[in-house]
């Protein structure tokens, strides 16, 4: 595939610029640091995937007879603890942001390259307290900790996981704040606002979010503590507290949380179409523009959680109303994309089939949150198998395969080398096929009433479960062909040049990987975002 | 096949045809541009594919045209959902005021239902067909939320607070009921069944029950066993006002504020006498928190909006409607 990609032998990158576990685990290089958290969030991913597996299993039959019902609901709480705070949050951002935020606008590291250790090292210790509680037998609330349930009635580790979540949580400001910052400061001359990637737009939004956000959650979650240690009255009506009061503020973050994970996949797809489509994305500014437009609308919107919560009416109104306008950026997206590979130069590499199946579930995500969003719909489906099927579509269809699209695009840079390209694109596959399936019929279910945190169910509705089982299967072949030939790649995947797509943009002018400073030189950058002329775009 | 393969829920309530119908108009508009989004993908994907000496996409950058065409049209289309749902939701969540009142009293993990006439019932539920029924609810420990699937409407059922949820049933049947917010270890067991009934088979279920007291008197047992009488008499004491005629009406407050009478004004003065003390009277009341059971709570205050001044000029039935953190009335 690449004749002229010898490089010379020797040369030093990052990954054999030094060994030892010391040199990883003090390192200051972003791109260390991304390779820790691909190895930390992989593993709560594979724990969180291990908990939806016997969430399914259960659900093959409608009587609740494979797990008493308590274990059952410790498994789906800890399975969206796993997968929101500990994978999706941290996901794209820390691992791929933290890899290529610098590198994309020319700049040697983060701004702050030891906070960014500091992170990574909160991100681990919030996830050991939060291992610790599930081991010694989990949280049993949902993810979504109610009161007073959370702060009174529930007999399991409440206040550990939420330590645990409380401790991630710095990690996720840091980052963040580092983002903010790298931006702002390190862009290498020449690099206007104008001309950063799109990945970069989306993670300064996403970076906004986290900010802002996460203080939120971190004093709900200190509130339940403190009523759960110390009996203080804040939510539990029995204390003079308000539990209404509690949705408020945990949604307040929880639904901008939903931003933080999906966009900077959306800034991924941006570079995955635009990459596949060798042509710039179609009206950069409005998908530039739209990412901050969401994050800011993403902070007016949290009471459609609570439509039916006994929230005022009116409430109801404005917030349902303003749940619309934040759908419009989204659209505006789409159709951007969709519009860009409009007389492109379009390849269906496995990256490329990830974009593509991104914006087609995405798709169905953004306009089933439409439906969730009208009052009149909400009323009947809200809390059911209609809401499970909508988030995963956003959140798995969404962020998951925008995380697994940037993986295996960037993949051949962080690793130096190149996964099988069949066995990637089946895997591509199969992950798209067995989504639907697992999710479709989620969305039947819920219209029929099934509600969601059920162990047990009413007979008529086993079919759908089952297919819905049955999908999940497919889905798990999926990850686990993907395991397989990612390990098998590291140790004898087939070397790469530096620019295996002929993409532009400047993480694929340097070498691969990259040397500890990213580039020889600082670049000069007298160019637009996706910039294709006829010659660059040969393989180099 | 299809037996085991249901697709649409069975439509039971007044307002579940509306329900359906702005959820069939989203879906359509789903679908509509679901495809569209899928058949250009498909088509560019296709047509544009890489070939020998078409080796870059051409730089389109964009139009400002398109941009706007597609924020506007789909925002007017959500437009059209958003004043329709919302229309739907007004209906839905407001009763008529001829509805009668039953009583839910929510707990982990069962419901608990009481007739106007008095009849109880666990997890079962049995309704007359054509008449609107409204639901007060409280719970008993966690937040709970009553779902009936066929009449296509929830609401939560919050402890320390009442909430409102109503329907009138269209087709007789026997429909599911569902607790929809996870209220722990048995939260999947926390369903019942309503029975909607043609209004004689209704009365025979009610004859059933013959002898039982409706929950107004029973609330004024309790009135008498509480002790109420010695201070709240027909004219009120210097110790304690007088309730009749009440409900509904403002109330002047020592600390200078007002409030109105309603149902959450009534539980807190019984539960919290001194948190809205009435202007002229010293905090002499006593709480009944913990003594009175949340069923109990229900039937007292029952009885004391039943309670008409000795001229007896208002009527009992026209109570305001009210749902928890929505105040209907204004004074």
């Amino acid at each position: 595939m690449n004749a002229v990609a010898v490089e010379a032998p020797a040369s030093i990158d990052y990954i054999n610029a030094d060994y030892g576990v010391r040199s990883w685990l003090l390192t200051k290089d972003h791109k260390r640091i991304a390779v820790l958290y691909l190895a930390s969030v992989t593993l709560f991913f594979a724990l969180g995937g291990l908990f939806a597996v016997i969430l399914r299993l259960e659900l093959l039959t409608p009587r609740g007879d494979l797990m008493q019902s308590d274990f059952y609901n410790r498994m789906f709480t800890m399975h969206g603890v796993a997968m929101v705070f500990f994978f999706m949050i941290p996901g794209i951002p820390a691992v791929l942001g933290n890899f290529l935020v610098p590198l994309m606008i020319g700049a040697k590291d983060l701004a702050f390259p030891r906070l960014n250790l500091l992170s990574w090292y909160l991100y681990v210790a919030g996830g050991l307290f939060t291992l610790w509680a599930m081991i010694r037998g989990g949280v049993d609330t949902g993810w979504t900790f109610y009161t007073p349930y959370s702060s009174s009635y529930s007999n399991s580790h409440v206040i550990l996981t939420g330590l645990g979540i409380f401790i991630a949580g710095f990690s996720s400001i840091l980052t963040g704040l580092n983002f903010i910052v790298t931006i702002h400061r390190l862009r290498a001359p020449g690099m206007t606002w104008f001309r950063l990637p799109l990945f970069i737009w989306a993670h300064y939004a996403t970076s906004l979010v986290m900010i802002l956000g996460t203080p939120v959650v971190a004093v709900t979650i200190l509130l339940v503590a403190a009523e759960r240690a110390f009996g203080l009255g804040i939510f539990d009506p029995a204390r003079g507290g308000d539990p209404v009061l509690f949705q408020h503020l945990f949604w307040f973050y929880s639904h901008p949380a939903v931003y933080i994970m999906v966009l900077p996949a959306m800034g991924v797809v941006s570079e995955l179409i635009s990459a596949f489509a060798r042509k710039p994305v179609y009206g950069y500014k409005f998908v530039a523009f739209s990412s901050l437009a969401i994050a800011v609308l993403g902070f007016l919107v949290w009471g459609h959680h609570m439509f039916v919560s006994g929230q005022s009416a009116y409430a109801s109104v404005i917030f349902s109303v303003l749940s619309m306008f934040v759908a419009v950026p989204s659209a505006v997206k789409v159709f951007n994309w969709t519009a860009t590979l409009f007389r492109g130069s379009v390849s269906y590499d496995t990256p490329m089939l990830y974009a593509l199946g991104f914006i087609g579930l995405f798709t169905i995500g953004g306009l089933t949150g439409v439906m969730l969003a009208t009052l009149g719909i909400d009323l009947h489906v809200h809390d059911t198998y209609f809401v499970v099927a909508h988030f995963h579509y956003v959140m798995v269809g969404g962020t998951i395969m925008g995380y697994l699209g940037g993986l295996h695009y960037w993949w051949p840079k962080i690793a130096g080398s190149m996964y099988p390209k069949f066995w990637s694109r089946l895997a591509a596959l199969i992950i798209f096929v067995g989504f639907n399936l697992t999710f479709f019929p989620q969305f039947i279910l819920g219209y029929l009433g099934m509600p969601r945190r059920y162990h047990a169910y009413p007979e008529e509705f086993q079919v759908l479960h089952v297919l819905s089982t049955a999908g999940a299967s497919i889905l798990g072949i999926g990850y686990l062909i993907q395991v397989v030939y990612f390990t098998l790649t590291m140790r004898y995947g087939k070397r790469v040049g530096n620019n295996p797509w002929g993409a532009v943009g400047l993480e694929w002018q340097t070498t691969s990987p990259p040397p500890t400073y990213n580039f020889e030189t600082t670049p000069v950058v007298d160019w637009d975002a996706y910039e294709y002329k006829e010659k660059e775009a040969a393989h180099v | 096949m299809l037996r085991d393969l249901p697709l649409h829920p069975p439509s039971a309530s007044t307002f579940a045809g509306q329900v359906d119908g702005i959820y069939f108009f989203a879906l359509l508009v789903s679908i509509f541009f679901s495809l569209l989004i899928a058949v250009l993908i498909v088509t560019f994907a296709v047509r544009y594919r890489r070939r020998e000496g078409h080796e870059v996409g051409e730089p389109v950058h964009g139009s400002l045209w398109l941009e706007i065409g597609w924020s506007a049209i789909p925002f007017a289309i959500m437009m059209v959902m958003f004043f329709w749902g919302t229309k739907v939701f007004f209906t839905a969540i407001r009763p008529p005021a001829a509805a009668i009142e039953y009583h839910v009293v929510a707990k982990q993990w069962m419901w608990k239902f009481q007739h106007p006439s008095g009849q109880r019932e666990i997890n079962d539920l049995h309704v007359p067909v054509g008449t609107p029924i409204r639901f007060k609810m409280t719970s008993e420990d966690v937040i709970h939320s009553l779902f009936f699937p066929a009449m296509r409407t929830k609401a939560d059922v919050l402890p320390g607070r009442y909430t409102t949820l109503w329907f009138e049933a269209t087709r007789p049947g026997t429909y599911y009921i569902f607790c929809t917010e996870y209220c722990g270890a048995e939260h999947s067991r926390m369903i019942g069944r309503v029975f909607v009934l043609e209004p004689h088979d209704y009365e025979t279920w009610l004859a059933g029950g013959a002898g039982i007291k409706t929950p107004v008197a029973r609330g004024a047992e309790l009135f008498a066993a509480f002790n109420c009488s010695s201070c709240h008499q027909d004219a009120g004491t210097a110790r304690g006002p007088a309730l009749a005629g009440l409900f509904g009406k403002p109330v002047a407050l020592a600390d200078g504020g007002r409030a109105v009478a309603d149902d959450a004004y009534l539980r807190e003065s019984i539960l919290n006498p001194t948190a809205k003390l009435v202007a002229g009277y010293q905090p002499l009341m006593p709480t009944f928190r913990g003594q009175v059971s949340e069923d109990d709570l229900m039937q007292l205050i029952a009885y004391i909006k039943s309670l008409q001044p000795a001229g007896g000029a208002a009527a009992a039935a026209g109570t305001p409607v009210q749902r928890a953190g929505f105040d209907g009335e204004m004074p």
